[in-house]
């Protein structure tokens, strides 16, 4: 009988085990408001909290800069410029964000940059965010955008991997790096940048404090 | 040679595939009634269609109009009859003329989009397009006949 009840015990504190170390940390299982830490449940494997909260603010200074913020507003027009100012001809998002009526983004924006300083700079898929999934960086905290970014209903449904493929490899992204005549690149190059996005991620995806 | 469509006619254009547009139409088809205004894409005087959108030919490269559809203010129609080149007439919109084939071919696609627009929608499709006579309040109150004349069939 003893044996059966120490059994029985074992299997019962072997499975809770178990059961624990396949939670995903809090700030890697979505909702944006909740903090990284407040959720039960231990860590995954290789989480470091303040590793990953380091790589955010890099990955954060990057997603501010100019390159990537001006078409991430808070507003419905895009930004121009170093200084981020409202895009000249009231240029307006658009429910799909390509631009409305004769002021669509790609009426002037071509499909590469067109060389010159302060002529219009070009990609394929030159857009804001839709009007239904905004993706405003303009404004964010570091710890809200990271936030707005894990959030499947915010990311566009994206998945942390796909996050992290879209930083390595979306063309538009890419971009940013190649801006033509006239423009400053973000502060990382954009393979440290992709690096420091994968360690946020890989590290846990903690949420800055603030 | 490239093979372009502009104003349903077929052409095959002995030209640099990284030529602007503009060039094109103006320079090799002799298409003229598009303008050359900045060629940064800031003024709109040299908006024609793009399989139906209001690009900038100043800074569309031959290669992107390749086998598309081009409209230019010579096609809007054949004979004067689009309701917003029968509006503009009435209203009597131009001063010097310059912008005003880039103020038609932008206020085409907005009243296609949009056949009823409000002031703010006027503003918000037409804010691209300037006009150094400031014939602004003419072109507004031109839009809103055409809206009227398109509803009513043009006549």
């Amino acid at each position: 009988m003893k044996k059966v009840i120490y059994t029985l015990m074992t299997t019962i504190f072997l499975g809770m085990v178990f059961m624990s170390f396949h939670k995903e940390p809090a700030s890697a299982s979505a909702v944006s408001t909740k903090p990284a830490t407040t959720s039960p449940g231990l860590p995954a494997p290789g989480a470091d909290k303040a590793a990953s909260q380091k790589a955010f603010l890099a990955v954060y200074k990057v997603l501010m800069s100019p390159r990537c913020m001006n078409c991430h507003p808070s507003g419905d027009a895009p930004l121009q410029g170093d200084d981020s100012h409202p895009h000249a001809q009231n240029v307006q998002r658009g429910a799909e964000g390509k631009g409305v009526y004769a002021l669509k983004c790609t009426n002037c924006h071509q499909p590469q940059n067109t060389p010159g300083e302060n002529m219009p700079p070009g990609n394929p898929k030159w857009s804001l965010p839709p009007a239904d999934m905004k993706m405003v960086f303009q404004g964010r905290t570091p710890r809200q955008l990271a936030a707005q970014l894990l959030d499947p209903k915010l990311n566009g449904g994206r998945t942390k991997q796909q996050l992290i493929d879209h930083v390595t490899s979306d063309t538009l992204v890419l971009w940013g790096w190649h801006p033509g005549d006239g423009r400053t690149t973000p502060p990382l190059n954009h393979a440290e940048f992709a690096r420091q996005f994968k360690r946020w991620i890989d590290k846990g995806a903690y949420l800055p404090d603030k | 040679m490239v093979k372009l469509t502009v104003n349903q006619k077929e052409y095959q254009v002995d030209a640099s595939p990284d030529m602007p547009l503009l060039w094109v139409l103006r320079d090799v088809l002799g298409l003229t009634g598009t303008k050359f205004g900045c060629g940064m894409a800031l003024c709109g005087a040299c908006t024609v269609h793009l399989n139906g959108e209001a690009v900038r030919s100043c800074v569309t490269l031959l290669e992107r109009a390749a086998g598309q559809q081009i409209t230019t203010i010579e096609g809007l129609s054949a004979d004067n009859s689009h309701p917003l080149q029968k509006a503009w007439i009435q209203a009597d919109v131009p001063q010097c003329g310059y912008c005003q084939s880039g103020q038609i071919m932008s206020a085409a696609v907005l009243l296609r989009e949009n056949p009823h627009p409000t002031d703010k929608d006027i503003d918000d499709a037409m804010t691209g397009n300037i006009c150094r006579c400031g014939t602004y309040p003419r072109i507004r109150k031109a839009i809103h006949l055409a809206a009227q004349l398109q509803e009513g069939g043009a006549q």
